[in-house]
C-alpha cells in the first residue's frame, strides 16, 4: 500500500478548443474541452490540467466556461495555467471549479506573487510552472535555466536553485517542463527532472517531450517524479490513458488502477 | 426532500463539494451556507474546509460558527473534510498550536520531514494523490471496496487519543488516520469530492445516512 504516481493528460485551449502543435506551430485540433475531458476521467486519469495557451481575454472567459461545464461533471482535481498574473485570475478558477492553478511567468517577473497566492489560497492550490532549458555545453556540467515565452526568452535564472525558492515561497507542487523536448516525442529531460524533483520537499510533475508509454515510466524511474503529465499521445487515441497506468504498473509503479 | 448544508465560512471553494454532493444524489436539496440558522435547520451538514488551521480556527470564532458546529455534532449527521476534518479535533500543531473544536478528541500533527518510501526515496509533503484507504466497518463505507484509492492533499493528519475512533487508516509510509467516527460525526482526510467514483458513492451513503452506526 502506498501513495500512486499520478498521470496528468493535459488539454492546450486555444478559442474553446483542445489544440496541439509542435512548439506552438502547426496547431491540430483535438476536439472540444468538456468532451476530451470527460474520456479522460472515465479512462482513468488522475488529474486534469487545461493550458490556455492563447492567455487573451477571450480565451480567459472561454477557459473559465469549460471549467465549470467540466467540474459539474468530473469529479478528479482540474488544474488551470496559462497567463495566471494577478490573486483575482486565480480567485475566477478557483471559483469556476478549479483545486489548483499553475503560475509561470507571473512567478518569474514577480516571485512575491507566488508568495502572496499561497497565504490567500494556500499552497495546496499553488502550481509554479517552470519552463527550462539547458545552456551547458555537453562538456560543462548540467546547467539548466528559466526561460519564458514558450521558450524564447532566457532569462538568466538556474532552474535547480529557483524551484528550490518557488518552494520556499510557498508553491505545493511544481509542474516542470523541458523546452528542449516539448513536443519532440523523444522522451522527458530525465536529469533535469531528477535534479529538481530531488532538490525539493514539494511532489513534481515531469512534461514535456513525451512519445511513448516507456517515457512515461522512465521519468518516474528514473527522473524521479511524483506525476507525469503528456498531451499529444493521448489526444488522438494514440493511446489511452488505462492503457498508460497499465504499462506504468507493469513496470513496478504504483498507480491507481 | 431532504437537506444538506455545506457550511460557507470563507475557507477555499464550496463550489466542487456542493456539485459533487448534488452530482452523488440528485433529489437532496444542497445549500452553501453561512446562516447558522439555516445550518441548524439542514437535514445533514458538511464541513469542508482547505488552507491553514489558524485562519480556519479564527474565521469559526469570529462568525460564531464554532458553537453551530458543536451544536450539530450533537444532533445531526456531520461530515467533515480535509481541514474541516481537522478542526474538530482538540488541538493542532500548524501555526504554533492551534486550539480546535474539541469535538473529537485527539492532535493535528505534522508529517516528520525525513520520510522514505520503500525504495529510500524521500517521500514529498504535501502527502498529495490517490492512496489506499483501508477501512474498519461503518455505513459511509457501504459499496466501496476494501483499500480503493481516495484522493489526499495535506501535510498535517489526525492523531486521535483513542483508536476506537479510527474508521480508516492510509500509510504514509506509516499508517495514520485518515477517517475518524464518533456516534453522528464522520470525518475523513482525503476529498470525496475529488475521488471519482468511490467518492461520490461515500458522498451518497452520507446523504442516506440516519447517523447511526
Amino acid at each position: 500500500m502506498s501513495l500512486a504516481k499520478r498521470i496528468i493528460p493535459c488539454l492546450d485551449v486555444a478559442d474553446g478548443r483542445v489544440v496541439k502543435g509542435v512548439k506552438f506551430v502547426d496547431m491540430r485540433d483535438a476536439g472540444d474541452p468538456v468532451e476530451v475531458a470527460r474520456r479522460y476521467d472515465r479512462e482513468g486519469a488522475d488529474e486534469i490540467t487545461f493550458l490556455d495557451i492563447t492567455a487573451t481575454h477571450d480565451n480567459r472567459d472561454t477557459l473559465v466556461h469549460v471549467v465549470e461545464q467540466v467540474a459539474s461533471q468530473v469529479f478528479i482535481p482540474l488544474t488551470v495555467g496559462g497567463g495566471i498574473r494577478t490573486l483575482d485570475d486565480i480567485r475566477r478558477m478557483l471559483n469556476a471549479g478549479a483545486d489548483k492553478v499553475g503560475i509561470n511567468s507571473a512567478a518569474v517577473f514577480n516571485p512575491e506573487f507566488v508568495r502572496e497566492a499561497a497565504q490567500r489560497f494556500g499552497s495546496q492550490c499553488i502550481v509554479v510552472a517552470i519552463d527550462a532549458k539547458k545552456v551547458s555545453q555537453p562538456n560543462e556540467v548540467d546547467r539548466w535555466e528559466i526561460f519564458t515565452h514558450g521558450g524564447r526568452k532566457s532569462t538568466g535564472i538556474e532552474a535547480i536553485n529557483w524551484a528550490e525558492k518557488m518552494v520556499n515561497y510557498g508553491a505545493g507542487e511544481i509542474l516542470l517542463t523541458s523546452m528542449d523536448r516539448d513536443g519532440t516525442r523523444e522522451g522527458f529531460d530525465l536529469p533535469l527532472t531528477c535534479a529538481i524533483s530531488q532538490a525539493v520537499t514539494v511532489p513534481v510533475i515531469a512534461s514535456g517531450g513525451v512519445g511513448n508509454l516507456e517515457h512515461l515510466a522512465e521519468g518516474v524511474l528514473q527522473g524521479k517524479a511524483d506525476a507525469v503529465l503528456a498531451a499529444s499521445i493521448f489526444h488522438f487515441a494514440e493511446y489511452t490513458i488505462q492503457q498508460a497506468k497499465e504499462h506504468m504498473a507493469s513496470r513496478g509503479i504504483e498507480m491507481r488502477l | 426532500m431532504s437537506s444538506v448544508a455545506v457550511i460557507d465560512y470563507g475557507m477555499g471553494n464550496l463550489h466542487s463539494i456542493a456539485k459533487a454532493l448534488q452530482h452523488a444524489s440528485p433529489d437532496v436539496d444542497v445549500q452553501i451556507v453561512a446562516d447558522a440558522d439555516l445550518i441548524l435547520q439542514a437535514d445533514r451538514v458538511v464541513f469542508p474546509g482547505v488552507g491553514a488551521m489558524r485562519d480556519c480556527m479564527q474565521a469559526l470564532n469570529d462568525s460564531g460558527l464554532s458553537a453551530v458546529i458543536r451544536s450539530v455534532a450533537k444532533t445531526k449527521p456531520l461530515l467533515g473534510i480535509c481541514l474541516g476534518m481537522q478542526a474538530l479535533l482538540t488541538d493542532s500543531e500548524e501555526n504554533n498550536n492551534t486550539q480546535g473544536l474539541c469535538i473529537l478528541p485527539g492532535k493535528v500533527v505534522h508529517f516528520s520531514e525525513a520520510l522514505f518510501d520503500s525504495d529510500g526515496n524521500k517521500l514529498k509533503i504535501p502527502h498529495m494523490g490517490w492512496n489506499q484507504v483501508h477501512f474498519s466497518p461503518h455505513p459511509l463505507w457501504e459499496n466501496i471496496p476494501q483499500d480503493s484509492r481516495f484522493y489526499f492533499v495535506h501535510s498535517y493528519y489526525a492523531k486521535p487519543d483513542a483508536s476506537s475512533l479510527i474508521a480508516a487508516t492510509t500509510e504514509y509510509p506509516k499508517p495514520f488516520a485518515c477517517a475518524l467516527a464518533q456516534d453522528n460525526v464522520f470525518a475523513v482526510q482525503f476529498h470525496p469530492e475529488k475521488s471519482q467514483a468511490v467518492g461520490l458513492q461515500l458522498l451518497n451513503n452520507f446523504l442516506h445516512w440516519d447517523g447511526q452506526i
